[in-house]
């Protein structure tokens, strides 16, 4: 191999760093705006599988105007916060910052019965990564109506189970509240109370993913406490 | 020199770049480089096929790259430019991916950034596209990415087939019925060491059938 000058290393790592900067803010973007979508129509897919709505990629974007009616910032005073878009809140963000300056993000359905809906968001960790889901409280603001979790990295067979229905409608018809006062779903292992409304089996071999879910689901929610109290009927 | 240049393009010494890879030359199972992807990506035949032409992709690109950049290369700094070309393939691929195939994207996740220290692709450009022409450069990273996406899909589709109960998504033991029979898929199946003991199984195989991959012992 022929020994190069210093001056022609510098020059060489130059101009190679330049043209893969270049390439590579050209392709991204190119592409962006298709991947910005697809984030898009994976959250409206997410959102309407917490209200029992089956939407594929083609018919998400459409079926989400039809059901999803309105959708607004809440802060956890409960009051609502104008001029601040729902859909585009990222809840991760949202986290780091402090309690009072939070925005809470709520969506409204109303479903095929005709029954309105509220969908709150939630985020939170799993054994390996971030999980997440949405919960749809009935009318009176404390009855689950349906949920959908999902992971990123969760181990198959035991954590991923979250996202699986028959880990999910174990969350029909639960309360979060008792007596008046927030009080969130217990996770419980070695099989939950059948006749008890606020407690779900966790899943064997995924103890760390489901006390993270029970986390979720608490830490979420209880956020929600003055706006869910306030609005309840 | 100019018989090099008058090589046909398919000679009988360029098909070897393709096919050694599959065999006698395997990444995986003989070289034994590039197992760490292999064990994370098959648990599912869709994200291994896709794993397997995102690797090709790259590999036949780099190795393209160096082989035509071979002679400008200062050898001082060839490994960074090597894995620079390298690192700028995985993120257009990744790119591509999140753009057109987003669902396998999520489930490959890191991986696809991780192609970056498989060493499977460092090991070719500096074995050798640092010293070929271009052309068998591209043939030699088509052959060793096709001898290691073979792997993957033959692992992928063990573990599928007898975790999930299913090939390519589609629920063939379903479909059998066998379930009614008391079948249970097996759960051990999608763990990590079976990736491990099937690629094991695979290289038995292999060396049992051609014994002079069987290093002698000392």
């Amino acid at each position: 191999m022929k020994d190069f000058s210093n001056r022609y290393i510098m020059v060489f790592s130059v101009v190679m760093i330049v043209s893969v900067a270049i390439l590579l803010s050209l392709t991204a973007l190119l592409l962006q705006p298709r991947q910005e979508k697809n984030v898009e129509v994976e959250k409206k897919m997410n959102i309407l599988s917490s209200i029992n709505v089956t939407s594929t990629k083609a018919d998400a974007v459409e079926l989400y105007d039809k059901y999803i009616r309105e959708s607004y910032v809440v802060n956890i005073e409960g009051e609502r916060v104008e001029g601040v878009d729902a859909f585009t809140v990222g809840l991760r963000a949202e986290q780091k910052k402090p309690l009072e300056e939070q925005f809470l993000p709520v969506f409204i359905a109303v479903d095929d019965r005709g029954d309105t809906l509220h969908i709150l968001p939630l985020e939170g960790k799993g054994l390996w990564g971030p999980i997440w889901g949405y919960v749809a409280l009935k009318e009176d603001l404390s009855t689950i109506d349906g949920v959908t979790f999902d992971h990123q990295g969760e181990t198959p067979g035991l954590g991923a189970e979250i996202n699986t229905t028959a880990f999910e409608s174990q969350f029909l018809n639960k309360s979060l509240f008792r007596d008046g006062s927030f009080f969130g779903i217990k996770v419980v292992k070695g099989g939950a109370d059948p006749q008890s409304s606020h407690e779900v089996d966790a899943i064997s071999g995924g103890t760390i993913t489901s006390k993270g879910l029970e986390a979720m689901v608490y830490d979420g929610l209880i956020k929600y406490e003055k706006y869910l109290s306030k609005n309840r009927k | 020199m100019e018989n090099v240049e008058k090589e046909p393009l398919f000679s009988a010494k360029y098909r070897k770049l393709l096919t050694n890879p599959l065999g006698q030359d395997n990444p995986i199972t003989v070289q034994v480089l590039g197992i760490c992807s292999a064990l994370a990506v098959t648990v599912k035949m869709n994200p291994a096929i896709v794993m397997a032409i995102s690797v090709m992709v790259v590999m036949a690109v780099s190795n393209v790259v160096i082989a035509s950049l071979r002679k400008m290369i200062p050898g001082r700094i060839r490994i960074i430019v090597q894995l620079v070309v390298i690192a700028t393939m995985v993120i257009i691929v990744d790119q591509f991916l999140k753009a057109f195939a987003f669902d396998i994207s999520k489930q490959l996740s890191v991986f696809v950034g991780l192609i970056i220290t498989n060493c499977i692709i460092m090991g070719r450009l500096e074995a050798f596209a640092m010293a070929n022409k271009p052309w068998p450069a591209f043939l030699d990273g088509l052959g060793n990415a096709w001898g290691y996406g073979a792997i993957l899909i033959i692992v992928s589709f063990f573990r599928e087939f007898l975790g999930s109960g299913s090939i390519m998504g589609f629920p063939v033991m379903e479909k059998i019925g066998v379930y009614n029979w008391g079948y249970e898929d097996n759960g051990m199946m999608i763990l990590p060491p079976m990736a491990l003991i099937t690629v094991g199984l695979i290289i038995w195989v292999q060396r049992s059938r051609n014994k002079t991959l069987i290093e002698e012992n000392k």
